[in-house]
């Protein structure tokens, strides 16, 4: 590993004269940066099984695992209800422009742009439009700089002024996407023998398309597992446009810095994380499917 | 005298122009028959079976009148028939395999469906569970998923969900190709005692496979290319077939007792015209041995004998 | 139906298609302006034409950065870096798509359960995770070495997509006449399987060339792009960075997201139209 994270640091501290190498040997000798390479690699990976990720560069000498712990809950407030509030709604909008060809052809192209639309740049035109035309929203962190963090209606309702934004940017570009999938799924179930053989017998449209509806929304969960990297990605750009203390901007900041123990840290973070969230979707999937359900207790019995 | 069919004309809407799959269909179904409905595949069984139900786009209906119990059915307009479907008319289709909804237990979706028809599952509970005694179904099916049945289970299922109002007219349509030889005997008898117990009035049982309907049918009518070729009670048609296609289509089945190799099997040579731009005629004309200059104009059906409808100029009094 | 008269007909449905008419139209324009653009400005994209940040007008058509760079000279220079990486990327994203696809579904068994198991792991995993990683410890990038990394990384749903199509293809007959007569299997593949599947890989190829400028533009973003050249997704990243937000300077921030929006969205038009002309069944009628 290179030793440009230590002048970094070392630069910030506005060090002069042999005070430069003192503290330079002081800090290599700390991260365990004068030591051969492959000893480097594998101190990492003994104390990452301790649960240790080191010490972070940037935020020196707090430990990294503290400060990615610091960050996760408002990634969690961002990611959470945004990725359940589109797939619920992109879900319902989908399935609504399935009904007829000219709300179909209205607002499938609507979905599409929503679609391509990168996650940062609605950020910044939401950003640019509420915090700085209109005033009604502040622009930057997670809550007011003037504030500490305490127990007060005054503190959570900055908490709650700084996370609409990043949530409704982060809500609106997945919209689409839901959109679009539960459409081409209710059309495809629509078409399914079943649905045929119900309006043989005469079932009316509302009991169809109940199903369809049903029937649909299981692959979608489906999607959600896969979709989900994505979404982490458009969250890590969503913090940064607005400077919004998640991993996304501790990850910026570790760049910036070059503080790599950071870097692997949050790296680590988002893969696991994102490999749980995936155990859940199937988990939950498991017990939504009434087929899985039957072949489960069938077995059982 | 359950259904009068009169000029039935039904065309298939394609990018391409109309498919002309069923042209001036006319005939008559009795009490409790059991009519089969034989033809080669692309004839227009189906769209003359789905026509009488469930006539959507791309079917498009062109004329023709239907009455059935002596009332006039609406089939050209889709939310009128509604009241008819299920309780007058019903289907056992192609895909009864897939028929059900796989993400709901039987009696649930039963249950949902009669009430999106106003009728109570709960007092209608001894009748299905006598039925499925019928087809020998245990009451259990009730309580489970569709994929928990096998495809003989579904099938003898769907039988059960499709007649439950006892319907005027049973449309079954390739109810057994699917199907195994011993299964497709047993679900042919079901359908059988069925109209025995009164669970419908008439049947029209199509299918591709002549020799089924000789076990079950009352009455056999033959299309060809999108018309009418014969009509007749079952012996009329297996042992003295008028029409010249009749005659190839039964000379083709094999007999019961007769070795290959002594008596081989004879297809019938050339193929159906396409529907697209059917020939003026009979379009049977190119194909038939006893073609004849006045085969250009297309034959009327008509009853020769009593009960035996047949067109064909060589069989029309002159 | 003869070849000549479904090509004919393929044609016929192309030229009416709405959709397909709308989305290649803006692809055109998009794809003009990247070949013109460098031709009608005078400028470099970093050289600093005027002093400060200014609106549009006749002579700075989208108006200048802070440092007083041309807007329109990025966008344009931008547009160039954006196309290269939904080439390269979605391109070696297909390939690698297909050919790990067709392997899985062509041969099955042992070497479908891991390469199967292989596409699963790589789809679970955040993409953009590992490409952080990757792009932070390379101190110089250049536009082709970003595309490289996201065309090997995604990759795994065209697998997944070409493997269900490859199991639908091989099980029909004219496969397996080539197979009983002794056709090696990769001659099977691109003789017999690929062809029909142009139609296919065409729809896949668009969207992935659509993921790829959507993943570099968060990647450039991030600040983890090309070090050497403009880009769309850097000029985001500059204008947040230098408070274009606070300063007002939305002609700063508008066009390389527009830009992106616009071509992406043009991509999935294109796609649903096309998918309409080779899916007979979802043609309006």
């Amino acid at each position: 590993m290179p030793g440009n994270p230590i002048d970094i640091l070392i630069s910030r501290a506005g060090l002069r004269g042999s005070a430069v190498q003192t503290m330079y040997d002081y800090y290599m000798g700390v991260f365990g940066l004068d030591m051969p390479i492959w000893k480097q690699y594998l101190n990492f990976w003994t104390s990452l099984f301790q649960g240790d990720l080191g010490i972070s560069i940037y935020l020196f000498p707090t430990p990294v695992t503290d400060v990615i712990m610091k960050a996760v809950p408002y990634d969690l407030a961002l990611l959470i209800p945004s990725v359940l509030l589109s797939w619920i709604v992109g879900n319902n909008f989908g399935a609504f422009a399935a009904r007829s060809k000219r709300l179909d052809n209205t607002l499938l192209p609507f979905s599409y742009i929503l679609s391509a639309t990168p996650y940062m740049w609605l950020g910044i035109l939401l950003a640019w439009a509420f915090c700085i035309v209109f005033r009604i929203f502040p622009l930057a962190g997670g809550y007011s700089f003037a504030m500490r963090p305490n127990l007060s209606f005054a503190f959570i309702g900055s908490l709650f002024s700084h996370w609409v934004l990043p949530f409704l940017s982060l809500f609106i570009v997945q919209l689409g996407g839901w959109a679009i999938g539960m459409r081409n799924m209710i059309i495809y179930e629509l078409e399914a023998d079943y649905s045929n053989y119900l309006k043989a017998l005469g079932a009316p449209n509302k009991l169809i398309r109940k199903y369809a509806f049903n029937n649909g929304i299981l692959p979608q969960i489906t999607g959600l597992a896969l979709k989900l990297g994505e979404v982490v990605a458009g969250a890590l750009a969503t913090e940064v446009v607005f400077a919004y203390p998640g991993i996304g901007y501790l990850i910026l900041q570790a760049i910036h810095n070059e503080d790599y123990f950071l870097l692997q840290g949050c790296f680590l973070f988002i893969i696991i994380g994102v490999l749980m969230a995936n155990f859940i979707i199937d988990i939950v999937y498991l017990l939504v499917d009434p087929r899985m359900r039957a072949g489960m207790q069938g077995e059982t019995a | 005298m359950s259904l009068q069919v009169e000029n039935l004309t039904v065309y298939y809407q394609t990018l391409r122009g109309d498919v002309q799959s069923l042209e001036q269909a006319s005939f008559k179904l009795a009490d409790g028959e059991i009519m089969g409905l034989a033809g080669e595949s692309g004839c227009g069984k189906t769209t003359l079976g789905n026509s009488l139900i469930y006539l959507a786009p791309p079917m498009k209906y062109i004329e023709g009148r239907v009455s059935l119990d002596g009332e006039e059915l609406p089939i050209w307009d889709l939310a009128r028939m509604n009241v008819y479907r299920y309780k007058k008319i019903s289907l056992i289709p192609q895909y009864a395999m897939n028929a059900m909804n796989p993400t709901r237990k039987i009696g649930k979706m039963l249950s949902e469906l009669l009430r999106s028809r106003k009728i109570s599952y709960v007092d209608l509970l001894p009748e299905i569970k006598h039925r499925l005694d019928i087809v020998k179904l245990s009451q259990d099916v009730l309580n489970m998923y569709p994929i928990e049945l096998s495809g003989g289970m579904k099938q003898r299922m769907v039988m059960v969900l499709s007649t439950l109002l006892d319907p005027s007219l049973l449309i079954a349509d390739e109810i057994t190709s699917a199907l195994d030889v011993s299964t497709q005997k047993s679900v042919a008898e079901m359908i059988v005692k069925f109209r025995d117990c009164g669970c419908m009035k008439s049947v029209i049982f199509i299918t591709h496979d002549v020799s089924i309907l000789y076990q079950i049918a009352d009455s056999i009518l033959i299309m060809y290319a999108g018309q009418l070729a014969e009509k007749a009670s079952t012996n009329v048609i297996i042992n003295s077939p008028l029409h010249p296609y009749t005659k190839l289509l039964i000379s083709s089945l094999p007999k019961v007792g007769v070795k290959y190799s002594e008596d081989k099997l004879s297809g019938i040579p050339g193929t159906p015209p396409l529907l697209l731009d059917p020939p003026e005629g009979c379009r049977f004309r190119e194909r038939c041995p006893l073609a004849f200059e006045k085969c250009l104009q297309a034959p009327p059906f008509i009853e020769v004998e009593n009960g035996h409808f047949v067109a064909c100029w060589k069989e029309t009094p002159a | 139906m003869t070849t000549q008269t479904k090509k004919n007909e393929i044609l016929y449905f192309a030229l009416r298609n709405i959709k397909l008419r709308i989305g290649v139209s803006i692809l055109l324009f998009f794809i003009l302006l990247t070949f013109i653009g460098p031709l009608i400005t005078p400028y470099d994209p970093y050289d600093f034409v005027t002093s400060g940040a200014f609106p549009p007008s006749g002579e700075y058509w989208l108006g200048t950065t802070t440092f007083g760079e041309d807007v329109f000279t990025q966008v344009v220079y931008g547009l160039r870096a954006t196309f290269i990486v939904g080439i390269v990327g979605g391109g070696l994203g297909t390939l690698l798509g297909l050919m790990i696809g067709f392997v899985a579904g062509y041969w099955g068994g042992i070497v479908d359960e891991i390469l199967n198991m292989f596409t699963n792991i790589i789809l679970v995993i955040p993409t953009l995770a590992v490409l952080l990683i990757i792009a932070a410890y390379l101190k110089v990038r250049g536009i082709f070495v970003e595309s490289l990394f996201i065309g090997f990384t995604c990759w795994p749903w065209a697998a997944r997509a070409v493997r269900a199509q490859t199991f639908s293809l091989r099980s029909r007959d004219f496969v397996d006449m080539a197979r009983i007569s002794g056709v090696k299997p990769l001659k099977i593949i691109f003789s017999e399987i690929a062809p029909n599947m142009m139609s296919y890989l065409l729809l896949v190829f668009i969207l992935q060339f659509g993921g790829a400028i959507l993943t570099a533009a968060t990647l450039d973003f991030i600040g983890l792009g090309p070090t050497n050249t403009i880009s769309l997704g850097l000029m985001m990243n500059m204008a947040v960075l230098w408070s274009a937000l606070i300063l007002g300077s939305w002609w700063w921030f508008v066009p390389p997201g527009l830009a992106i929006t616009a071509i992406v969205g043009a991509l999935y038009i294109t796609n649903v139209g096309l998918d309409e002309i080779f899916n007979p069944k979802l043609r309006e009628m």
